[in-house]
């Protein structure tokens, strides 16, 4: 209860006085999620709304599968990109491991699946309402796509940020693939591992009272940009 | 309009990503202990105002540091464990080992020792009291220096931690998470004293017992073979191996103190 109370207080300090290295790895934090934020809806959405298109055999496998895999465990995708990234393995030349980049692979990796599948859900029940009107207009499939990604797009802002609450709170596969080195790939959830490791319970508590705050934040900010428009369905 | 707003700053954040630093960067894997020692915090800082070189830690028990550094994935090693250090160079995998500094393991345990092993005649007795009384134990567990020390500590004292009862706690974490387990139960545990030191969590845990001669803890320096991964910058790792045995670390190693106590003995050749 005690280190609760001195984690709050010292999270208020750390925010308060601007403290650099605080700055630092949330900036990190962030820019490194919504990285892989960006590239992993460049690919999920254009995906899902293929999948809600497209009649193809193995679609429900496939979409199955993708479900599936948004249990898909960190730390086994950490291990596994660990092992192509690192020098030994197939993609050793490029020197990834142990950088930003590396952390942004694995979390890309982690969230399409999420990303992929929500989005999904919602293009779906779209695709049932515009089903008759577009293939009466007689569109293409990439016309069709676009028709539905553009008119779902509150929906597939919920998709992103699932996608992005799992990112920012992830530990166990940046921890893995970024190695947790200070001021190159050191992120908040890694800190919070560390201080927890090293005892400071209430340094780790403030860092998480950090990330929660930078997480609620970044929400806002994200439904007060979609609000702004103007026409729509909705 | 939605999208210009919300993609053009994130384009910008990703191109920043991958903006490169301008000076020297290596990658060294070091135990946890050497870092959670603090003393990383005082020679890295020189290091860049010496060499302008930017040493990036890998913070991992010494078994992981091994492997990096035979997989190419780091610069150079510093690492504790004799044994698995000669061995890393014999096998080609290090071009050779040079001995840095020194400090030393400390038996931690509940404050009222019910084991007695404040009073022991070494080490391995000290250990041997635990394994009598069964007192709750926790090991490291994770292949780290320390966990080897450990473990040879054991087999001194007559002791197979493997068929111990339930009083043995294999945790595989770092030495902080281990002490936090050790805190937690109230248990004994065996910590480097620089670690111990700056561990924030104590509980009722006391320094029991230290200052048998096989406690020394070596800390050796290994570069990675370039011959084998002609990426590996071995030119700074020598750089590095040059002032980490010079007399101005000597001066900073030997002065690094915690609570008034001197943690590391330098000792490099």
């Amino acid at each position: 209860m005690g280190d609760l109370w001195s984690g709050l207080t010292q999270a208020f300090w750390l925010v308060v006085t601007l403290d650099k290295e605080l700055v630092e790895i949330s900036w990190r934090s962030l820019r490194i999620t919504l990285s892989a934020l960006v590239l992993a809806s460049a690919i999920a959405m254009p995906l899902a709304a293929f999948l809600a298109v497209r009649r193809f055999r193995a679609r429900r496998a496939f979409i199955a599968v993708m479900n599936a895999l948004m249990g898909l465990p960190p730390v086994v995708v950490g291990l596994v990109v660990y092992v192509l990234l690192s020098r030994s393995g197939p993609f050793g030349v490029l020197g990834l491991l142990f950088t930003p980049t590396a952390m942004i692979i694995a979390q890309i990796i982690i969230i399409v699946p999420l990303i992929a599948s929500i989005a999904h859900q919602s293009l779906r029940d779209l695709w049932q309402e515009y089903h008759d009107l577009l293939i009466s207009m007689n569109v293409t499939q990439w016309q069709k796509m676009k028709t539905l990604l553009w008119d779902a797009r509150r929906a597939l802002l919920t998709a992103a940020l699932a996608g992005f609450g799992r990112a920012i709170g992830e530990v166990g596969a940046i921890m893995i693939v970024g190695g947790n080195i200070d001021h190159a790939t050191r992120v908040l959830t890694t800190a919070i591992a560390l201080e927890t490791g090293k005892g400071n319970f209430a340094l780790a508590l403030s860092l998480g009272f950090v990330l929660i705050a930078l997480a609620v934040a970044v929400n806002l900010a994200i439904h007060w940009l979609g609000r702004t428009e103007r026409e729509g369905r909705w | 309009m939605i999208r210009k707003f919300l993609i053009t700053p994130l384009f910008a954040i990703l191109a920043m990503s991958s903006m490169a630093q301008a000076q020297d960067v290596m990658k060294l894997a070091v135990t946890t202990s050497f870092h959670n020692s603090g003393l990383s915090d005082v020679l890295l800082p020189e290091i860049r105002k010496d060499l302008d070189l930017e040493v990036q830690l890998l913070v991992v028990g010494t078994g992981q540091a091994l492997k990096l550094g035979q997989e190419g994935d780091v610069d150079a090693i510093l690492v504790h464990s004799r044994k698995a250090e000669e061995a890393f160079v014999a096998d080609g995998f290090g071009t050779h080992r040079r001995e840095i500094m020194y400090n030393d393991f400390v038996v931690i345990g509940p404050g009222e020792d019910p084991a007695g092993i404040a009073g022991a005649a070494d080490a391995g007795d000290a250990l041997a009291r635990i394994a009598t009384q069964q007192s709750r134990f926790v090991s490291r567990g994770d292949d780290s220096g320390t966990h080897k020390k450990e473990r040879a500590l054991w087999q001194a004292a007559g002791v197979d931690p493997d068929a111990a009862g339930a009083w043995y706690n294999a945790v595989g974490a770092g030495m902080g998470a281990a002490l936090n387990t050790a805190s937690g139960m109230n248990a004994y545990i065996l910590s480097d004293r620089a670690s111990w030191l700056n561990f924030g969590n104590k509980g009722d845990l006391a320094l029991l017992y230290s200052g048998d001669p096989v406690l020394l803890n070596q800390y050796a320096y290994l570069p990675v073979n370039p011959e084998l991964h002609p990426h590996a910058k071995s030119d700074l790792a020598v750089a590095l191996e040059d002032w980490l045995t010079s007399e101005r670390a000597a001066a900073l190693i030997n002065e690094y103190k915690i609570n008034g106590e001197t943690l590391f003995t330098f000792n490099a050749q």
